[in-house]
């Protein structure tokens, strides 16, 4: 899932001053997840933005809320339409895909990031997030044992660990395991080791012309032009 | 042929020694010049550190012309962290077209460790991958495939740690290395004998000339600041007893002491092919560690 992390208020304020009718909007999906944007925080910023608005007396605003199941899909953003219609700003707490729907649905309106979105990851516990995945386009879990070194190692490096190494920590920050011994130990125990005596030649960073666009070989109509 | 007098060397059973400089932050090079004439007829090759630590300085083949013009023999220390493939390929034509030869192939240090860790870390080949490049444009083609219009012709080393304290995965990344075509080796630093020893017995089969990294310590303080701060680093807890021994403000003798009989006992036993002597800022003592460890003289 997508895991992000809600902006600090005083941000938020200041995105939000020159519009008097705001619609705070929420994602029930991955930011319901990851505590960022799903109905419950919807409602405490709302609250949130109410109590510093009356201390700092800068700008009467109007909120509304709500939270649809998925912003990044159009289909539910048609559930808005009519709300949209009656307010000058939408501030999204959908991650960037979900902004970004918003504003490609609604062009007249101005669509405000309410969270960072910071990485795809997994929970480790509860409020605890770690990223997985860098979307790199080209998976090579197969050889590194089910263990992602271009997302957890700092380098993103294919051929084995730095000589930085301390402890089985990274040398960017302690807290951290090296991938690096995580492969090398997993694949010891999957008596695959010699995947990690191959030579990995450099990525092929082709794979990740941005922006992407996957179309499904199983549907009839790819859609518009890409571009 | 051989590429270098580095290179020669590299295959005459000397004993060789090298040692590095860090280039100044700014562009003030008189220091790093006076350390250029200091050392250059003392030691074998002196490397140029490629923005060491990730701090940002004089670049490491600036450096290395500097080394050139003032008749030395310079050692390009180059990281992956700052360029990418492109750059690293320019940079590498430039070198060798100036007469800058060894190679010196790093990933580099992550950008966090530095004083720009907002940069963006670059990343795109590793320290194996920079080793097969150069290869490939010794064949006389880019990585692309595009023919080069004149191949350069480069001697390369690496770096590979044996007091890891997990180490069955260097030597993995070591191997690699190998195959991809480094020829020597410069360790990071060695404080324990028994390590190096160790590495040895391992390393022998390969035929690859290893030069045991030397690090010059201050003090018992710095010593546990490089346990605590510098990646991969560890001194062993006897030589931090014997620096905190020294008495007030002889801490810098201490380490020069200590490391001379490294290298001394190292060359005695005929642990390894040579020594590469890291003084971390204190660039002026290395001809009296050379001094203490009887290998004035060398070259000879
Ligand atoms: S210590 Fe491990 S995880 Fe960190 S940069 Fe080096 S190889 Fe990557």
């Amino acid at each position: 899932m997508i895991v992000a992390e809600q902006k600090p208020l005083d941000e938020i304020s200041r995105m939000i001053a020159s519009y008097e009718r705001v619609l705070i909007l929420g994602c029930g999906t991955c930011m319901t997840v990851c505590d960022a944007g799903g109905e419950r925080e919807v409602s405490f910023l709302h609250n949130a933005l109410r109590v510093a608005q009356s201390k700092i007396g800068n700008g009467i605003h109007i909120f509304w809320e709500y939270t649809l199941k998925r912003q990044c899909d159009p289909e539910f953003l048609e559930l808005i339409v009519e709300r949209v219609a009656e307010v000058d700003a939408v501030l999204s707490l959908g991650c960037g895909i979900g902004v970004q729907a918003v504003a490609e649905r609604f062009p007249e309106l101005p669509s405000l990031p309410g969270v960072n979105t910071s990485f795809m990851g997994m929970t480790r516990e509860t409020g605890v997030w770690d990223e997985r995945c860098a979307a790199c386009g080209d998976c090579r879990l197969e050889d590194t044992a089910g263990i992602c070194p271009i997302t957890r190692c700092i380098k993103g490096i294919l051929n084995g660990p730095c000589a930085g190494t301390k402890n089985g920590k990274c040398e960017a920050n302690k807290d951290m395991d090296c991938a690096w011994l995580l492969v090398y130990e997993r694949l010891e125990k999957l008596a695959q080791l010699e995947r990690m005596r191959r030579y990995y030649p450099p990525r092929n960073f082709r794979t990740i012309p941005r922006p992407r666009r996957i179309i499904s070989k199983t549907s009839v109509d790819p859609g518009e032009e890409y571009g | 042929m051989a590429n270098s007098l580095f290179e020669e060397k590299l295959y005459s059973n000397e004993f060789l020694v090298t040692t590095e400089i860090g280039p100044p932050k700014g562009a003030d090079i008189s220091e790093m010049v006076h350390h250029i004439d200091l050392l250059k007829d003392k030691v074998d090759a002196i490397n140029i550190t490629d923005h060491q630590s990730s701090v940002m300085r004089f670049p490491s083949l600036g450096g290395c012309l500097l080394v050139k013009e003032h008749g030395g023999e310079p050692i390009l220390q180059m990281t992956c962290r700052d360029r990418n493939r492109l750059a690293l390929q320019a940079d590498l034509l430039l070198a060798y077209s100036r007469g800058i030869v060894n190679v010196l192939c790093l990933t580099g240090d992550s950008v966090d460790a530095g004083d720009h860790d907002e940069a963006k870390p670059v990343f795109d080949l590793d320290s194996v991958q920079l080793l097969k490049m150069i290869r490939i444009m010794e064949s006389g083609t880019d990585i692309a495939g595009k023919e080069l219009k004149g191949a350069p012709n480069f001697c390369t080393g690496a770096s590979v740690h044996p007091e890891a304290d997990f180490i069955e995965p260097q030597l993995i990344k070591f191997e690699k290395k190998v195959s991809a075509g480094a020829q020597f080796f410069q360790t990071q630093g060695i404080f324990d004998l028994g390590s190096l020893r160790r590495f040895m017995q391992y390393a022998s089969q390969f035929n690859v000339k290893i030069l045991a990294g030397i690090i010059v310590l201050a003090s018992a303080r710095m010593a546990r600041y490089m346990n605590d701060n510098v990646p991969g680093i560890i001194v062993a807890q006897a030589i931090i007893d014997e620096l905190a021994s020294a008495g007030k403000g002889k801490g810098l003798q201490k380490g020069i002491e200590v490391a001379a009989r490294l290298i001394r006992t190292i060359k005695e036993e005929n642990l390894c092919h040579g020594v590469h002597v890291m003084a971390v800022g204190n660039e002026g003592i290395v001809p009296d560690i050379l001094e203490a460890a009887e290998l004035v003289g060398v070259p000879s």
